[in-house]
């Protein structure tokens, strides 16, 4: 038995314990930052993300358990500080105009390969609990499961969320009808944000829409 | 459940959509390993000057 039991909590952590957390934050901030880069358009504010994500991660730390995922325990923190972030914020998600410079228009007819700013871009008019659904499975290569851990909803919410984000994409990429910037849309905002609202209070538990 | 939809365009019942006859019978689209890609593709960058530094400034108390 170890000697700490009277803390409800894992035991303090040791300096050795320290640097190896160190060491496993180290290895999963380049995840950090695609994931935020993912759910939010301008590179500069997915960094700001990444670093209240680190730093809120240090100072959580003891609730770390070794052994289990790195990359999906600070995918948490991200996830909830993104939400946090958007809702006190309003919607700042507008596309980086830097990036969308170097976007091609993607034809109707499809011999084209999809520019990965476009694919970026549509997935930026995806509401934030699909988009994010579509990343931790699509792009991070997350099982369903994890997914759903790191959303704090069911396995079939993920699922369906993932199905919903794939087909929506898929018709606007190959209709060749991708929004261009269309976030500022007032109607949209509105949407987005009340979207947002739910999947912040009900903890990523949203209702399957029809 | 249905993530095997090969053959979308196959003689199910279906009207025969005619426009994209191509593109519909991969299991993924191209654009899916677009999104891997997209990923992967910022997880490759070099990380950034503050981000480094933020990471060297969590040392702070222990010897590094």
């Amino acid at each position: 038995m170890s000697s700490n039991n009277k803390k409800r909590e894992l035991p303090e952590r040791t300096a050795e314990d320290k640097r190896a957390f160190k060491q496993e934050l180290t290895e999963v901030v380049p995840h950090l930052r695609a994931f935020a880069r993912g759910l939010c358009g301008r590179p500069d504010m997915a960094d700001d993300l990444v670093q209240e994500t680190m730093l809120k991660a240090w100072a959580a730390q003891d609730r770390f358990q070794p052994g289990t995922s790195m990359r999906a325990w600070t995918f948490v923190i991200l996830r909830n500080a993104y939400l946090t972030d958007m809702r006190r914020n309003r919607f700042r998600g507008e596309y980086d105009e830097g990036v969308a410079e170097r976007i091609l228009t993607a034809p109707a007819g499809q011999e084209e390969p999809i520019h990965l700013s476009d694919l970026h871009r549509a997935l930026l008019t995806l509401p934030p609990e699909r988009r994010e659904a579509l990343l931790l499975v699509g792009a991070g290569g997350f099982s369903y499961d994890e997914a759903a851990e790191i959303c704090g909803c069911a396995v079939g919410t993920i699922k369906s969320r993932v199905g919903r984000a794939r087909a929506t994409l898929a018709s606007m990429i190959e209709d060749g009808d991708i929004p261009d910037r269309s976030t500022a849309d007032p109607s949209a905002h509105r949407a987005i944000l009340e979207e947002l609202d739910e999947v912040a209070a009900g903890n990523g538990q949203a209702e399957p829409t029809r | 459940m249905n993530e095997q939809k090969k053959s979308i365009g196959s003689a199910t019942g279906e009207p025969a959509d005619a426009e994209k006859p191509a593109k519909a019978d991969s299991a993924k689209p191209d654009w899916a390993d677009g999104l891997k890609q997209f990923y992967d593709s910022v997880v490759d960058e070099p990380l950034p000057d503050e981000l480094s530094k933020l990471l060297a400034q969590l040392d702070d108390g222990d010897d590094a």
